[in-house]
């Protein structure tokens, strides 16, 4: 099954990963390791850490609209994403567990993926 | 033994097990759960006409597994008709339907294995506490959704939609049938379902109901079914001996009148010995192992209420030295304060106050103040008891409780 981890960061705590910042190498390290170690399991299809949510736009198809900010302004924002494949949600629990940060994130399956 | 009975002993126990037999050889909850209510309806239908079969649960077993390829077939056929690139489920069933012709016995096998998966499904994390708690009185208890509504007091269709709900979130998110390395913590939230089943019936006990079934005594059948399946687990055995512990007391509880009577004034004569031994024997067993957990710790103090021979005669100390433990395990608020109450008979009113002070969070929870008040009328404040019993009978909402609060109150 394919599974979808929605990374959800408090943005008022985390700092960006500045490369000139004590420990920036060990955390770059410990993220490197995860994303090896999803590849060598052969759980990877794709991810991305995305910027900040102050740099979010909303486009309202039902309204037309085209508005600043994120979708909805709470502290807790997707921070980032990961599609693995997983045996069952078991599994997949056990893989975003050993993401290398302090965030919850949300497990979900994935219904239908074009060319999947 | 009547029809009746016949038939409600094939649902609770036995049809558990098949359902955890089907659930693991055809993967399928769903289908597995639906093989088992179509075995069901045909035990209600057929047995009154051709009497109860000589191995009910073996019966059960062949025809809930005709049923379930009976289903895979429909399902296949439906889909075929509609579906170009249909691929053949009935015929992996096929060598199961060959099986179902010799007839197999669930008394023989041994299905502890299926069944503790079952279990744990049930109990899943990813499942709310509702969920888990009607899955599991339904799919590994046998209980129908008439039963654990009338039970819980809501309405039929709000269990069956939290069971239907469950299943498709099983289903769909992929929520395997297997036995997970982290057993301890899973059958932690396991034991927690069963303790909350238990209390459920002890909360409710003489609220009568025409279809109410006893919560506690089914927790009691589940907590056995559990020990059985983890005869290792030091806590299931702790968690057995406690619900036997309060279970024994249970006929004292309430007056005639339908009054509370305290743990003080209850005759003693009338808790069930039996019960008390074994629960003594299981408490005993769990505890050699060396590592107790948070139910063996409270069936260690219900077991010195159980064994004191009068009020008088109760191991305060020995009470307080568990609560202790307790408390620094869970660190819970509800631990700590009734670590006060015994800290308040082991070494007087002012150590239970002074350790009720550091109570925290419970501000709204009538027993803090009901608690508070009998310590400060034996500490000899009547003036300051009278006020916390005044809030306490402001928070509760159980009507034989406030009488017992008004009652301490006015007897100042």
């Amino acid at each position: 099954m394919e599974y979808m981890f929605l990374i959800t960061v408090d943005e008022s705590q985390a700092t960006p990963a500045d490369p000139t910042a004590d420990g920036f190498e060990d955390l770059m390290g410990a993220w490197f390791a995860y994303n090896q170690m999803l590849v060598d399991g052969g759980h990877f299809i794709t991810g991305a850490s995305l910027r900040p949510s102050t740099t979010a736009t909303v486009a309202n198809l039902a309204t037309g609209t085209v508005t600043d900010g994120p979708y909805v302004e709470t502290k807790e924002q997707v921070g980032g994403f990961y599609l693995v494949e997983a045996r069952d949600l078991d599994e997949a629990i056990m893989l975003a567990q050993k993401m290398p940060v302090p965030a919850a994130v949300e497990v979900r399956p994935v219904m239908y993926r074009p060319g999947a | 033994m009547t029809l009746d009975d016949a038939l409600t002993r094939l649902a609770r126990e036995d049809s558990g097990r098949v359902l955890a037999i089907l659930a693991r050889q055809h993967g399928d909850l769903d289908l597995a759960d639906e093989a088992v209510q179509d075995a069901l309806l045909e035990a209600v239908r057929t047995w009154p006409e051709r009497g109860v079969p000589d191995n009910p649960a073996a019966w059960l077993l062949t025809v809930a597994r005709r049923r379930a390829v009976d289903r895979i077939r429909r399902t296949t056929s439906a889909r075929r008709r509609t579906d170009t690139a249909a691929y053949d489920l009935a015929e992996a069933a096929e060598p199961a339907a060959d099986r179902g012709l010799v007839e197999e016995d669930p008394d023989q096998m041994d299905v502890s294995d299926e069944q503790l998966r079952l279990v744990l499904l049930c109990c899943h994390p990813a499942l709310n506490r509702d969920a888990q708690v009607a899955l599991t009185l339904r799919l590994v208890g046998g209980l129908t959704t008439t039963e654990i509504a009338a039970a819980y007091l809501v309405p039929e269709p709000a269990i069956t939609q939290r069971i239907v709900r469950a299943k498709r979130k099983i289903r769909d998110a992929g929520i395997p049938l297997t036995i997970p390395d982290a057993l301890d913590e899973r059958v932690d939230t396991l034991l927690t379902v069963l303790y909350l089943v238990f209390n459920e019936g002890y909360l409710s006990q003489g609220d009568p109901g025409l279809l109410r079934v006893d919560l506690a005594d089914q927790a009691i059948r589940l907590t056995r079914v559990v020990r059985s399946l983890l005869p290792e687990s030091g806590e299931t055995a702790g968690l057995l001996a406690l619900e036997l512990y309060q279970r024994a007391r249970f006929a004292t509880r309430l007056d005639g009148a339908g009054e509370l009577v305290l743990l003080e004034h209850q005759d003693r004569s009338r808790w069930d010995a039996a019960m008390v031994a074994e629960a003594n024997r299981l408490l005993a067993d769990a505890l050699r192992a060396g590592r107790p957990g948070a139910f063996q710790l409270q069936a260690v103090i219900a077991a010195q209420h159980a064994n004191a021979r009068t009020y008088a005669d109760t191991d305060w100390p020995a009470i307080v030295g568990a609560y202790a433990q307790l408390d620094a395990l869970t660190g819970s608020a509800v631990v700590r304060l009734n670590h006060a109450v015994a800290a308040g008979q082991a070494d007087g009113p002012h150590a239970g106050l002074r350790l009720l002070a550091t109570v925290e969070g419970l501000d709204d929870f009538h027993l803090l103040h009901a608690t508070r008040a009998d310590l400060l009328a034996r500490a000899g404040e009547p003036d300051a008891a009278r006020a916390a019993y005044e809030t306490a009978i402001g928070l509760t909402t159980n009507p034989a409780e406030r009488r017992h609060l008004e009652r301490r109150r006015d007897q100042l």
